[in-house]
């Protein structure tokens, strides 16, 4: 459900023009729990931009639920992340004005969806934020800043949830929490979860695993870890 | 999902998304406040001063139309004004002259305005008197009700006697409120109210004595003053003396427009307010902008469209415009309340203060509307923040300059420049004065754009390796990618322009009241002197010790004949190119004659002044009359001097500084011709000390009872009481102004602050010193801060030029002091504010701003 094809990202820089990711072709089936990863600098981040329809590509293209993002315009795209899409970003990204709840609630009003208070309140319990709804980011812990995105993600019930380096900003235990957060919701809702990430440990639990290395792909393989779909499995499997 | 719902649940998250922003917020968008309450207080003051002219107008004119004549109305206009009696119209008349008033006890003199009025007198409106019935009563004898200021600058008490002429009244009462009246007629002429069934009696309507003569009437039921004016004016400028007539209507409109220059003045602040209050909006919503770039980001990973994004911030946005200009609108009624105690006495009505809901309205309406269109521009950036800034955050200048990228933004600014042009329009209710003040102001922004290119150039060049570090690091902060020189020289650079016009404006509208102040020489001026009085009263001059300073011949007269064309086949000219002004022909001249120019009031601008001894008959003409005329040096103007014709040669025109206390005239004769000519004198003198002027006058009247005479220094400082009024009026107006451009430059430096402060913090990280980064900070501020200041400063000479020249119809000196102390104050206060900045520097931690980036 999630393609891409030929991607190719390059950058002008000086006279010369800079390839960050060249020819990047591979394709994500619905419902999988994947991992990019790559040392700094590969290209992880320039590809999820693409893939997330945040950024177009130089050449190539990026085939979303049969929708192709570069014949879309920025508000297409916008349309299309609102309705099909979830973020979580290594420093959280929550809106420091909004509470926990407001939070989570935004990109269901942003869609004029009905009862979002109701679904947010849900949301965030089910990430074990029930008694913090209205507390301000800053009243939050990392750990509990990294749940209320998380809940945001998955408020709208994406087809696809991508996270980039979710737990960077974490310290291990609270890291790994998280993840399991991310494997639950990734199961028990079907979204498609795509994790970028350099920590190698985190990317094992995932079923599969793209490594970049200089803007290529260098290999693409399943887990041995992550072959089956795990259902609500205890913590620390590493 | 409706539209509207949607709609709703938009304006929800904008107001939930406000919350922490909504007082920064605020304070940006109340720029607006100050422009909205000067609108509302110059609107609602305007509105009330007209709707108290128009409540007011009967009672000032005194009747429904008003006949007045230099001299006694001929015969057939006394017929007429008995046959309209007889058909039920109101007629009441009055005689009004000045003359010398002398309390019979003590012989203290003083010029006095003799009112000799009928019964019935005034139609509408009310002349009370203290004690009351006074005035009511004066008819049953020799009563006088007078001025206050009579009685205490002659010492006289009501139960004295004033003796007008030969003529003795008992003073009966004083005058407590006369409609029309402006403080400034009771100070030079205090008046004195008598029956004229006695005017004869004082025997002081002798020839050339100045009288005016009026008739008051009331239209009977269903006869309009307009068609009544219709009617019989026709009878009433061919009547010999001409007669003219005035109705209610006319009467107000001139009323009004004594108060235009006023009214242009506080058209042209409340104009600037506003732009200046828009130019605040403009840079603190940019400063806005840059602190939302990470949520936008968000938003638009969640899926929030372009236009969902600028819907968000717009509704914010106008939310702040609206309490900013509510507040505004509350201060201005405020404001309001001050301005007619602060016009007091300039004014020609009283002005009932009254809630004028629609200045009200129109102020908000304006205000919000420029609020938001100059909020929108910055705002639009928004729509074009890439969401990409979630995952890698590029500098605020860095995302900023590919969201300006935007083909709307010429909408926007379309949009504003159509605002200007339209708020300009109507403060100034003139099309062509508008688009005049609209492109003022768009070539100062072109003006100044090109200001900070340039110096954005020049500071590169500027900033050499040899330079100190800090200060080449501040000029380069003017070059340097993500500078924000242009956005601080327009606002800073506007904001300076527009308070410096006014303050042109202001300096030489009071130059002009100035200039009219300047001393003459005399003290004392006696006039209505007849031919065979002006020896002995020389002498009365001369044996007090005093002296004669001027004697002026005034001889009266009219145009007969211009080239040996008469003035009536003149006045049938309807041709606009050749046509001559039918008042210049009408009118009647007093005329001088004399040997030498008036050094000081006069100056030839045009061919020359008679040499000495020539005999030829020749004129020398005001310019402006001489225009209206047509005249061209060389020609011959035939004078009817009191039924003798006199044809003399125009040889020079004149310059006349008409404001000096000195007899000045539109046509002076050179010697030789006029001499034999039925006339009067105007004699100006000198006495050293007030007590001695007062004696003069009195010794004077003694002997002359036609002579009046004027304590000048008394004038002087009367009209000077006037004027302060005015002044302070204008200087206040002017202040207000100057605290409009405050805000603005808060805002426009606000909006680089936060980049300079993480710079700051970063340099301090580093190991700079407290005192290089204020260094830094005070050369990139300064330089900014003088060099809009400057150009602005050099703009509003020119706009001010323009002003004068072309609203206030005078001419124009560049004030220089106004504009070096406002480009002062400006470059000041921007580097007390950078300098400011680089002491929170030193109060942030370096954790702070670097956790932020």
């Amino acid at each position: 459900m999630l393609s891409a094809k030929d991607l190719t990202k390059e950058y002008p820089s000086g006279d010369h023009r800079l390839t960050v990711l060249r020819d990047v072709s591979f394709t994500i089936e619905q419902g999988s729990f994947v991992a990019i990863v790559g040392p700094s600098g590969s290209g992880k981040t320039t590809l999820l931009g693409l893939l997330a329809g945040l950024d177009t590509p130089s050449r190539g293209r990026v085939t979303l639920d049969d929708a192709d993002l570069s014949l879309m315009d920025e508000d297409q795209r916008a349309r299309l992340r609102g309705e099909k899409v979830g973020f979580v970003f290594q420093s959280f990204q929550l809106i420091p004005t909004l509470t926990a709840i407001e939070n989570v609630q935004v990109p269901l009003e942003l869609r004029g969806e009905e009862g979002a208070t109701e679904r947010a309140r849900d949301v965030l319990q089910r990430v074990g934020l029930g008694d913090r709804l209205d507390h301000f980011p800053t009243q939050l812990s990392g750990g509990e800043q990294q749940r209320v995105a998380i809940a945001r993600a998955f408020s709208n019930k994406p087809r696809i949830l991508f996270a980039d380096e979710p737990t960077g900003n974490l310290d291990s235990d609270t890291g790994n929490r998280i993840v399991e957060l991310l494997e639950q919701l990734n199961s028990e809702s079907g979204s498609t979860v795509v994790l970028v990430t350099h920590d190698l440990g985190l990317a094992g639990r995932t079923r599969r695993i793209i490594r970049l290395s200089d803007g290529v792909v260098v290999s693409d393989q399943p887990t041995t870890t992550g072959a089956t779909p795990r259902q609500n499995e205890p913590t620390e499997t590493r | 999902m409706s539209g509207s719902a949607s709609l709703r649940r938009l304006t929800a998250v904008a107001w939930r998304e406000s919350r922490t922003a909504r007082r920064r917020l605020l304070l940006y968008m109340s720029s607006i406040s100050l422009g909205v309450a000067a609108l509302v207080a110059i609107d609602s003051f305007t509105e009330n001063v007209s709707t108290s002219v128009q409540n007011q107008s009967r009672a000032l004119l005194g009747g429904d139309v008003l006949l007045t004549s230099r001299a006694k109305f001929a015969d057939t206009v006394t017929a007429l004004l008995d046959s309209l009696r007889r058909t039920g119209t109101g007629v009441a008349r009055q005689t009004q002259f000045a003359s010398m008033g002398v309390i019979a006890s003590s012989g203290n003199t003083r010029l006095v305005q003799v009112r000799a009025v009928s019964r019935g007198y005034p139609i509408y409106g009310e002349i009370v008197s203290a004690p009351a019935p006074a005035f009511g009563n004066m008819h049953e004898g020799r009563h006088a009700v007078v001025d206050p200021s009579i009685l205490i600058s002659l010492d006289a008490n009501i139960g004295d006697s004033l003796m007008l002429g030969s003529a003795r009244f008992l003073i009966t009462g004083t005058l407590q409120a006369v409609p029309g009246d402006l403080g400034i007629t009771a100070a030079i002429g205090p008046r004195a109210y008598v029956s004229d069934r006695y005017l004869d009696e004082t025997g002081l309507l002798v020839f050339g004595s100045r009288a005016e003569y009026e008739a008051l009437l009331r239209m009977p039921e269903g006869l309009s003053p307009a068609r009544f004016a219709g009617r019989f004016n026709p009878l009433f400028s061919s009547a010999s003396p001409r007669v003219r007539l005035r109705t209610v209507a006319e009467n107000e409109n001139n009323l009004t427009r004594n108060i235009d220059q006023l009214g242009n003045f506080l058209g042209l602040v409340g104009l600037v307010a506003l732009l200046l209050g828009g130019i605040g909006v403009a840079s603190g919503v940019h400063a806005f902008v840059l602190r939302k770039i990470d949520t936008v980001a968000v938003l638009r990973c969640l899926g929030a469209t372009s236009g969902q994004v600028l819907f968000i911030y717009v509704v914010q946005a106008a939310a702040m415009g609206l309490i900013g200009a509510l507040i505004g609108a509350v201060s201005g009624v405020a404001l309001q309340y001050t301005l007619p105690w602060i016009l007091k006495g300039f004014l020609p009505v009283d002005v009932s203060v009254r809630l004028a809901p629609s200045a009200i309205a129109t102020g908000l309406g304006i205000g919000v509307w420029v609020a938001v269109v100059f909020a929108l521009y910055p705002l639009l950036s928004l729509r074009r923040i890439s969401p990409l800034q979630t995952l890698r955050r590029e500098s605020d200048a860095d995302v900023m300059r590919q969201a300006q990228r935007d083909s709307a933004g010429l909408v926007v600014g379309f949009a504003i420049v159509a605002s200007v042009i339209a708020v300009a329009l109507t403060r100034t209710r003139t099309l062509e004065r508008g688009l005049g003040y609209a492109a003022a102001i768009i070539v100062a922004v072109v003006a100044l754009g090109l200001a900070a290119d340039g110096l954005a150039r020049i500071s590169r060049w500027l900033a050499r390796p040899q330079l100190a570090f800090v200060l080449r690091q501040g000029i380069a902060n003017l070059h340097r990618p993500g500078n924000q020189t242009r956005a601080v020289i327009l606002s800073l650079g506007l904001g300076v322009f527009l308070m410096s016009t006014i303050y042109q404006v202001q300096q030489n509208l009071m130059d002009q009241l100035d200039m009219k102040l300047e001393r003459s020489r005399a003290n004392v001026v006696f006039f209505d002197v007849q031919d065979d009085q002006e020896r002995g009263l020389d002498s009365i001059v001369r044996a007090s010790g005093n002296s004669v300073v001027q004697t002026a011949a005034i001889v009266p007269m009219r145009i007969a004949a211009i080239n040996g064309v008469s003035t009536t086949d003149l006045l049938a000219d309807r041709n606009p190119e050749t046509r001559r002004s039918p008042w210049t022909l009408r009118r009647e001249y007093r005329s001088t004659f004399r040997e030498e120019l008036a050094t000081g009031s006069e100056k030839i601008v045009e061919g020359t002044w008679w040499e000495p001894g020539d005999r030829s008959p020749q004129i020398s003409v005001e310019q402006d009359l001489a225009q209206d005329l047509r005249l061209t040096l060389g020609d011959s103007v035939t004078w009817d001097v009191q039924g003798v014709e006199v044809t003399a040669r125009y040889t020079s025109m004149r310059e006349v500084t008409w404001a000096r206390f000195e007899p000045n005239f539109f046509v002076v004769f050179s010697p030789g011709t006029l001499e034999r000519a039925p006339k009067q004198f105007a004699v100006l003198a000198s006495a050293p000390t007030s007590p001695e002027v007062a004696a003069l006058q009195r010794s004077v009247v003694r002997k002359y009872p036609n002579v009046s005479s004027l304590d000048l220094t008394l004038i002087q400082a009367t009209i000077g009481g006037v004027l302060n009024k005015i002044t302070s009026a204008i200087r206040f107006m002017a202040l207000i102004s100057l605290a409009f451009g405050i805000p603005v430059l808060f805002s426009a430096v606000a909006a680089t602050r936060r980049a300079r402060l993480r710079e700051g913090v970063l340099l301090k990280t580093l190991g700079a010193t407290r005192r290089q980064v204020g260094r830094i900070m005070l050369a990139e501020y300064a330089l900014l801060g003088a060099l809009g200041s400057v150009s602005g400063a050099a703009l509003s000479v020119g706009s001010a030029w323009l002003l004068m020249k072309f609203v206030f119809e005078s001419s124009f000196t560049p004030a220089i002091w106004p504009a070096v102390i406002v480009a002062g104050a400006m470059t000041m206060l921007a580097v007390v504010i950078g300098l400011a900045t680089g002491r929170e520097v030193f109060r942030e931690t370096p954790m702070v701003a670097l956790r932020e980036a």
